[in-house]
């Protein structure tokens, strides 16, 4: 998607843990839903280190959103990280956007410790990551005008000096993600999904970021208007030098937009890889699972397609399986996957992937 | 053959503050026995409304249906009463939903539920119910069914619910199951999971299947014929294999380029379809495609186009004056 | 059929562009618009006006004075002088149910404002602040609901009475009043941001950077003004009960000025011999609390639309 690379990393996230404390805390909570049954005998009840058990109650569970993960993403990139619901990707996305604090890891961003930035570092900071929302009907302020929500950014970073100029700027944005600036007084309410969708987007120029967050930025556009969004997306990156990070759920989404694809599942990276070679040279095998699993629209391809199935949902990330997560639903498990963790192996060509069985 | 199936000029509407909604505007189709149909549009096209217009299901007020008829197996339902209805409604017709949790009853167990419909449409006896159960929940694949029965529905994951609800839909050995985005709530690999189950079915019980979804893809594995809807109106018909390599109408086409494929080569490009979808509440005199076409010509400014062809295309592109405009899927 | 062949020919420029179409309504509009459409709450919001209306400029039009006392009349029923009749010290009673709506009402919507103000903010913090700030915030909330609020009421009169000068009974029963009825309020603020706080749009301001108490007055406050706003109007006819009541038991104002409670109080002693003292009184507060109760009501209808079903 980016006309060139360099090879300067604007952010490296490194081993990052995010665990949510768990509303119930009395005793050790069974989650309801489908475990599998070499989860529940084999795997023993994990000790928190004492940290967290004041994190989070001595007994009750932690969930564990997102569980060791590290990447970088290099200026001026598309990083994709793509995933099943509840894979941690979004929790990813909010942390680097400073919505969560990490529970472990640090996220870097342009060799600056974020947890440790303060001051007008950390200002600055923020100011250069946002985040592009999902729903564009809830993550827009109903009470709001168009105006005052693009202009809300300038107003709190001081980015225009004048009414003038605030009006200026805002025209400006609105013109940017193609609304019309005459629209400056209307209410959400007035737009449809799409040029809602646009707002958001305009929101997060008004402080010209460098790397912006887009967590799932047209799945809740309709299917017409998602490749407007994501065009102008790929316009915008080129014309304002953005980086994006693009989290999604639909593979052929993140396959066409990114320059390199991160796929999660519960909540660690199980393989990173040039787009050009997801497809084409998958590795893990949750990987290629979820590559057979998107439909193709093109039935001449769909009726000589060999699916792979999954067995069963993924386990609950309150307790996960011991050594690999993925073994439970992996059709090539062996019997180390059940014992130890994989470790990170590098394939080459940028790509490296988390399996035992290669 | 005879049709199942036969909607014809049907029309819906439903009344808000801002003026009236005209949801469904003369709809056409025939369902075959055994055929599985996809009716594509995007949301607000009126292809939900048709389906649960067809079940009668529609609220009213705010809905309305102001015209048309649907027979089922030769009977008219919009003469039909109520109470004929319900006989209908989970018997010969069933229906799969998108959201399973506002179909089940969170109160109440599942065992409750499925057995119900068993007990009122094929006036089963409790034993014999919760065997037919056990033997659906093991059709539709979901593991321990004799446990799972004594289950609640919140103790189901997301795919297993929709399952619950798919074995609720088939229990009557149904005519026609209307699955109205049965996969849009799950994941990609519950979606095939569920996709392969309803293939599964359809081979296995010859059951017709209407298939409401905004997903090509899942039209194209599972679908053998397309109804394109687009502001309330069908704009094309066709095999899947026509609609996908050789579609007609210019929305067609704009659908098919502006979604990304897995399988598509490196620098192919997406081709939007500019502008908004149509607003429902204005009068339609032309194609309501026409401010966001490319090939729009002076007629479409002054008629709306009739249905051209066997695949009954709406769209005057196909008038045989009109000049000669190729589908190319791979440019840009 | 044949058609002429410019028809076929492609459209040159793009002269039809479909922009927004839909009516441009703020959320006032389209909630007034709602309202207009529940013909209790309207006759209500009528009621309502004229009442206050009446309270306002009525005892200037009044001949009589509402203290003025005329012991050649007394205890007459109504008649075309006196058109709710007199009461034992001969006043009229008119100019007294009209002096006492002044009072009442204004001690409903002085309730009510406090209620608007301290609640807000209570509810606001604790439910944006969250964790142990809102444990601590809403456990105090609870322990002062645990005290019957009459009772509460009843001491604060007591005690303020004692420190307070004397003729500062509205003032009293004001600050009497409010210090307990922005509980619910505090509730239901607390409540709804909660719920809103997780919200997208939240999300958004605090990535773009904006700080803690922007977010809760630009952001959370203005998206519960439905909820606030009905728990408001709904506080106005009962703060007026509570004060009726307070009369009833002698807490209330101090004579000669009368509110609703306290003239129904007085008349309670000559019930038998003249019931009319009691009716008009007792009637001026039914009419006033059902007309609020309505409104109430019916805004929570159109104000927030969801809260019907």
């Amino acid at each position: 998607m980016a006309q060139y690379l360099h090879d300067t990393p604007i952010l490296e996230v490194k081993n990052l843990k995010k665990y949510f404390g768990q509303r119930v805390s009395t005793g050790k909570t069974k989650h309801p839903q489908d475990e599998t049954p070499d989860m529940a005998s084999g795997d023993k009840p994990k000790i928190l280190p004492e940290k967290q058990k004041r994190l989070f109650g001595a007994g009750g569970g932690a969930v564990k959103a997102v569980d060791g993960v590290s990447f970088t993403i290099k200026t001026g990139e598309t990083f994709g990280l793509v995933g099943e619901s509840g894979c941690g990707k979004t929790t990813i996305g909010r942390t680097l956007v400073g919505l969560y604090k990490p529970t472990e890891g640090s996220v870097i961003y342009k060799g600056v410790d974020l947890s440790k930035a303060t001051g007008a570092l950390r200002i600055r900071n923020r100011r250069q990551m946002q985040m592009i929302f999902q729903d564009p009907y809830a993550s827009l302020n109903p009470r709001m005008t168009v105006g005052d929500i693009v202009g809300e950014p300038i107003d709190i970073h001081g980015l225009a000096s004048n009414k003038n100029e605030r009006q200026e700027r805002i025209q400006q944005i609105l013109d940017l993600v193609g609304l019309n600036p005459e629209h400056i007084n209307r209410y959400p309410h007035e737009f449809s999904g799409g040029q809602r969708q646009r707002i958001g987007i305009a929101r997060a120029l008004a402080v010209e970021p460098e790397l912006i967050v887009c967590d799932e930025p047209v799945s809740a556009v309709d299917v017409s208007i998602q490749a407007q969004i994501i065009n102008m997306l790929e316009r915008l990156q080129n014309e304002l030098d953005l980086t994006y990070m693009i989290i999604a759920h639909d593979l052929s989404m993140i396959k066409y937009v990114s320059d390199r694809v991160a796929v999660m599942y519960l909540g660690k990276i199980v393989e990173l890889v040039y787009s050009e070679n997801l497809y084409a040279n998958p590795q893990h095998p949750y990987t290629r699972a979820l590559l057979s699993a998107v439909p193709i629209a093109d039935p001449e391809v769909e009726r000589k397609r060999q699916r792979i199935i999954l067995e069963g949902d993924v386990p609950s990330p309150i307790n996960p399986p011991s050594g690999c997560y993925f073994h439970t639903r992996c059709s090539s498990a062996l019997p180390i996957c059940r014992e130890i963790e994989p470790e990170k192996t590098d394939l080459g060509d940028g790509q490296w992937v988390t399996c035992h069985n290669l | 053959m005879e049709p199942l199936l036969q909607v014809s000029e049907l029309e819906v509407q439903f009344g808000t503050y801002a003026g009236i909604v005209k949801a469904v505007r003369g709809v056409d189709f025939k369902i075959f026995p055994g055929e599985v149909v996809a009716i594509v549009g995007e949301s607000g096209c009126g292809k939900s409304v048709t389906a649960q217009t067809i079940m009668r299901l529609i609220p009213s007020p705010p809905g309305k249906i102001t015209g048309g008829s649907v027979q089922f197996n030769g009977e008219e339902i919009f003469k039909k009463s109520e109470r004929q209805m319900r006989k209908i409604r989970g018997n010969t017709i069933g229906m799969i939903f998108q959201d399973p949790m506002t179909f089940l009853n969170p109160v109440l167990n599942i065992s409750t539920q499925v057995t119900e419909n068993l007990r009122v449409h094929k006036g089963m006896s409790i034993h014999q119910a919760r065997d037919r159960a056990v033997e659906l929940f093991n059709l539709v694949g979901i593991p321990e069914p004799k446990l799972r029965l004594k289950q609640y529905p919140h103790q189901f994951s997301g795919g297993m619910r929709q399952r619950v609800m798919i074995a609720m839909a088939i229990g009557c050995d149904p005519k026609l199951l209307i699955a109205d985005e049965p996969t849009t709530a799950l994941d990609v690999t519950i979606q095939a999971q569920i996709l392969e189950l309803l293939k599964e079915i359809k081979e296995r019980l010859d059951t017709a299947i209407i298939l409401i979804t905004h997903d090509l893809g899942v039209v194209a594995g599972l679908a053998e014929r397309v109804l394109v809807m687009y502001a309330g109106q069908i704009i094309e018909t066709g095999t899947i294999d026509e609609i996908f390599s050789t579609p007609a109408h210019p929305y067609t086409w704009g659908l098919l380029k502006s979604i990304p494929r897995l399988n598509m080569k490196k620098g192919q490009k997406l081709t939007p379809i500019w502008g908004q979808p149509p607003d429902l509440l204005s009068q339609l005199a032309t194609c309501p495609f026409l401010p966001r076409c490319d090939y729009a010509m002076e007629i479409c400014t002054r008629e709306m186009p009739e249905p051209f062809g066997r695949n009954l295309v709406k769209c005057w592109l196909k008038h045989p004056q009109a000049p000669h405009v190729q589908y190319n899927r791979e440019v840009s | 059929m044949k058609l002429s062949k410019e028809l076929f020919s492609f459209l040159q420029s793009k002269e039809i562009q479909v922009d927004i179409v839909r009516p441009s309504t703020t959320y006032w509009q389209d909630a007034w618009r709602r309202l207009k459409q529940n013909p209790v709450a309207i006759a209500s919001l009528i009621l309502i006006v004229l009442i206050i209306l009446v309270a306002i400029v009525g005892p200037l039009f009044s001949p009589y004075s509402y203290s003025a006392q005329n012991f050649d009349s007394t205890n007459q029923g109504p008649s075309a002088e006196h058109w709710f009749g007199t009461d034992g010290l001969g006043r009229d009673l008119f100019t007294r149910v009209l002096h006492g709506a002044r009072i009442s009402l204004s001690i409903g919507f002085v309730a009510s404002l406090l209620t608007l103000g301290v609640g807000v903010l209570y509810g606001g913090i604790a439910g944006f602040a969250g964790g142990r700030v809102d444990n601590i915030m809403m456990r105090f909330v609870d322990i002062m609901y645990s005290i019957p609020f009459l009772l509460w009421v009843i001491m604060m009169m007591v005690y303020l009475k004692e420190i307070l000068p004397e003729n500062a009974g509205l003032i009293s029963i004001y600050i009497a009043l409010g210090l307990v009825f922005w509980l619910p309020m505090a509730r239901i603020v607390r409540g709804q941001i909660l719920s809103l706080k997780e919200q997208e749009f939240i999300l958004a301001a605090h990535t773009i950077g904006a700080s803690r108490w922007r977010i809760l007055i630009r952001h959370l406050i203005p998206n519960c003004v439905g909820p606030i706003i009905v728990t408001a109007t709904l506080a106005i006819p009962e703060a007026i009960f509570t004060e009726a009541f307070l009369s009833f038991i002698g807490l209330g104002v101090s004579a000669p000025k009368a509110s609703w409670g306290m003239l129904a109080s007085d008349a309670l002693t000559s019930l038998k011999s003249y019931p009319h003292l009691l009716f008009f009184p007792a009637g001026a507060i039914c009419i006033t609390l059902l007309a609020f109760n309505f409104l109430g009501d019916g805004l929570r209808d159109s104000l927030d639309p969801k809260m019907r079903k």
